[in-house]
């Protein structure tokens, strides 16, 4: 086997970590080598240093067996390596040919030849099965066909050795899949790929050799077919995780919350959640599955006060709150974890411990008379929450921003859970956070749960759905499908549902389950 | 004592300072075109702005509007709205501490001024609370609105100063304010006045609501993020509202000691540009009350040491304004200046 790419010994000191600490790292020619690690394990320091982006402290590359200096992109491009981000870097008005062929032009005299560019991106795409439209305009395109066209352009200039950083975090299950297709195709081919990601499931479906890194450091590289999810987890967190999590059958009590014909409609007035009726009692999960957009937002904004529900009814606790503002219904016992944390569920410019009092700031304790804040009651809050939460690093004066995706995403989950709220709302709870923060935040539901908590789930990832739920919804196109049984629901039923399938036409995993 | 250091926000401070070195560099290459050493121009600069007490006495007379109106903007700035009436908001507040000053004439001191000084500030935060109340209840900008509002407060008091209100002389300007209602000088013959008691204690409270009380908490969270402040349980709307008409109170305070301290009666469009120069005091004091404070002693310095230095130099006091320019230039560059502290930095 062929070594196309061989970094050994690099080091590099950012002031504060240490973001990689004598590493070795090396891919042989067509294959897929995942490079996983929790968030700040240094992954993308590595491959940014390989893409010249940044200078390593110490250490050598070597591409082909040749010693090399790579000091910016160019260099790096003109070494064969290509380097597809997270966040695209498309012009969104051009097409795609334009795109592909941007910064190194065919041309015929002064003009950009339009037509040979086509014809090139054609026949490229066409080689490595991508089947993407030259003349379609950027902005027309899915996120997945986005960055379709970002590995085209790093094929277009010649690159063998493809890095592609945590391409899968944008993308939804199906398009996941298609891009699997993709990098299997580009081995196949003879192209090398660096597939960065913190997902275990992705780097045991597509890779060939996977490299662990934990805090700046390689913990080692495996052969795929050598290794595990559990032996995985436990190299990136550096202790036994609890993949599934370690739960009791529900004991449902009262009934807390009960939709009733709810209807919602967004801001460009497209009804987005049509007639939803469900029941959550105390004591149990309710998870609603379903592909991301089919209304499992605006249901729960409805819910929680902060869009406005055009007919249907919300009983809390036997009061309809229909029209509430969000402040009341949080102080009649609601918890929310927002989909989006950035948006919704912090302000990124304050402290972590003015983050931990958003919503609770205008009562006491931490109001003295007169609408003056108790500076020691937000501080003592604060450091109660971070012992209890173990959120890191423990400086309640550090703003929030300044924390990592898990450590936000703790704050958050600290807040709203604190005071045991009846009604637990978690969209998306553990969306872009480490497995170690995942594993916590699980146990943190189940423990509101055990509580006597009635807990409203909404996620993309069918794993959390099914480890956590009592009862799961199936959400399609604004309706809810079906409620089961979370023993009767397996993957497979529910990705059928979740896609318009109907119950009385699914026939088991073996079956012909086309969708109509 | 250490975390104290530590939370000390050295790059709010060191930016702004660098911005003013900066522009005094770039300043002096002014300077030499005309044929001055400048040295020896930026020397009479500091010598007549800030050498003898009565130099400094007229460069805090000159600083006071400016805290003022800095506040406001900062104020404004720090629950996320851009409040460019500040000019028109003062000439509305002033005109109220002037009809106050000017209509009643048997009160004592201890009434009058209050109630002039309340009557500035009303007028202050009603002409802003306007424009604050057609973003929260209609979504309109409130750039647009306070512009067409200082339009508006120009022309209203003009009206009102050269017609109803006109005093008995041939100048545009109403009567005199009543001696009861009028700022106590603190250093004549310069017209340093209590106003600028007024416009530290200004400062003080400003601070204390935006970092120490619930207000200011929800007004900054508005600022910074209205969806979470909106689930947070915040009243976005009515955030909105009450931050103009503070900030709008704030302006008032300028038109209030311009009239009471320095005109003693309200003179057809008076304000050299004041309400517009607090955006740039703002800019500079990062929208941080000391930080007010420090850049509007700056830029009172700069102006008060200007008129000498026209007079003792060859350099004209319009270099004051380039100066002044190139500050706002440096500190919205930030940026600029960053990256050269952090490459100083990896070197």
């Amino acid at each position: 086997m062929v070594k196309v790419l061989e970094m050994q010994g690099i080091t590099k000191q950012f002031p504060r970590v240490l973001a990689n600490d004598r590493i070795d790292f090396d891919v042989n020619q067509g294959e897929i080598h995942a490079l996983v690690g929790e968030n700040g394990s240094g992954k993308s320091t590595l491959m940014n240093i390989l893409y010249g982006l940044y200078h390593a402290d110490a250490g050598d590359i070597y591409v082909r067996g040749e010693k090399v200096q790579i000091n910016e992109p160019r260099a790096a491009i003109d070494l064969k390596i290509g380097m597809v981000f997270q966040h695209f870097m498309l012009v969104e008005p051009l097409t795609v040919a334009e795109n592909i062929v941007l910064g190194s032009e065919v041309r015929r005299g002064p003009f950009l030849d339009y037509k040979r560019a086509a014809e090139e991106v054609e026949r490229l795409s066409a080689e490595y099965g991508l089947s993407i439209d030259p003349h379609a305009k950027i902005s027309d395109l899915s996120v997945g066909l986005q960055q379709r066209v970002e590995i085209l352009k790093a094929l277009y200039r010649g690159a063998e050795i493809l890095i592609l950083d945590e391409p899968t975090a944008v993308l939804t299950p199906q398009e996941v899949d298609e891009l699997m297709e993709v990098m299997r195709n580009l081995r196949d081919k003879g192209t090398s790929i660096v597939f960065i990601t913190h997902k275990i499931r992705e780097v045991l479906a597509v890779s060939d050799r996977v490299t662990v890194l934990r805090r700046g450091k390689k913990v080692g590289t495996k052969k795929t077919s050598e290794t595990n999810e559990q032996d995985l987890a436990e190299m990136m967190v550096g202790r036994v995780v609890l993949l599934q999590v370690d739960k009791t059958p529900a004991e449902p009590g009262e009934e807390v919350l009960a939709v009733q014909s709810a209807r919602v409609r967004d801001k460009l007035g497209t009804l987005r959640v049509n007639d939803v009726s469900l029941t959550i009692r105390s004591g149990e999960v309710l998870g609603i599955a379903g592909v991301e957009g089919n209304g499992q937002q605006e249901l729960v904004e409805a819910i929680v006060g902060l869009t406005r529900i055009e007919s249907g009814q919300i009983i809390f606790n036997g009061v309809d709150i229909t029209g509430w503002s969000p402040l009341r219904i949080k102080q009649a016992g609601l918890g929310y974890v927002p989909e989006d944390r950035h948006k919704r569920g912090l302000i990124l410019d304050y402290s972590l411990a003015d983050n931990l009092v958003l919503g609770l700031h205008s009562e006491p304790p931490f109001i003295k008379r007169l609408g003056i804040r108790d500076d020691k009651a937000v501080q003592d809050n604060a450091e109660r929450m971070v012992e209890e939460y173990d959120i890191r690093p423990p400086l309640p004066n550090q703003l929030v921003k300044r924390f990592s995706g898990g450590n936000q995403q703790k704050v958050v989950v600290a807040r709203e859970f604190t005071r045991n709220p009846e009604l637990l709302i978690c969209s998306q709870p553990t969306r872009g956070v480490d497995i170690g923060a995942i594993e916590f935040i699980h146990e943190q539901v189940i423990s509101q749960r055990d509580q006597g908590a009635a807990v409203l789930l909404v996620s993309a990832e069918l794993d959390e759905i099914l480890s956590l739920s009592d009862r799961i919804a199936v959400m399609y196109n604004g309706k809810i499908v079906t409620v089961m049984p979370a023993h009767e629901a397996t993957e497979h039923k529910l990705g059928f549902l979740m896609l318009g399938g109907n119950l009385e036409d699914y026939q088991g995993e073996g079956g012909n389950n086309s969708v109509r | 004592m250490l975390d104290r250091l530590k939370k000390f926000p050295y790059e709010e401070v060191v930016i702004p300072i660098l911005a003013v070195l900066l522009a005094l560099l770039v300043g002096s290459v002014f300077i030499l075109f005309v044929g001055e050493n400048p040295l020896v121009a930026y020397k009479v600069l500091v010598k007549e702005s800030l050498g003898s007490t009565r130099n400094l006495a007229t460069t805090l007379q000159r600083s006071t509007p400016l805290i003022f109106a800095g506040l406001a903007v900062a104020f404004a700035f720090r629950a996320g709205l851009f409040n460019i009436g500040v000019e028109g908001q003062l000439y509305i507040g002033g005109f109220a501490a002037a009809w106050v000053g000017f209509t009643f004439t048997n009160l004592p001191r201890v009434i009058h001024l209050p109630l002039a000084i309340i009557a500035g500030m009303l007028g202050g935060a009603i002409w802003a609370a306007v424009p604050g109340l057609l973003k929260a209840k209609l979504g309109v900008h409130e750039v647009i609105n306070t512009i067409m509002l200082n339009f508006i407060a120009f022309f209203l008091t003009d009206w009102l100063t050269i017609g109803p209100f006109h005093g008995n002389t041939m100048a545009p300007e109403t009567g005199r304010v009543a001696k009861t209602a009028a700022f106590t000088r603190l250093y004549p013959p310069t017209r340093l006045n209590t106003g600028i008691y007024l416009a530290l204690a200004a400062a003080v409270i400003v601070w204390f609501i935006l970092w120490k009380t619930k207000l200011g908490y929800e007004l900054r969270a508005v600022g910074l993020n209205p969806s979470a402040a909106e689930y947070g349980g915040i009243n976005v709307a009515k955030n909105l509202v009450t931050a103009m008409a503070i900030s709008g109170a704030l302006a008032g305070l300028v038109g209030t000691e311009q009239i009471l301290g320095l005109h003693n009666r309200f003179i057809q469009r008076f304000s050299p540009d004041l309400g517009f120069m607090g955006i740039a005091v703002a800019l500079l004091g990062k929208n941080h009350p000391v930080g007010v404070i420090f850049a509007a002693v700056l830029f009172g310095a700069l102006q008060t040491g200007s008129a000498a230095m026209d007079r003792l130099t060859a350099v004209p006091r319009e270099l004051i304004t380039i100066i002044q320019a190139l500050i706002i230039f440096f500190v919205a560059a930030e940026y600029l200046i960053r990256r050269m502290i952090r490459h100083k930095g990896d070197a």
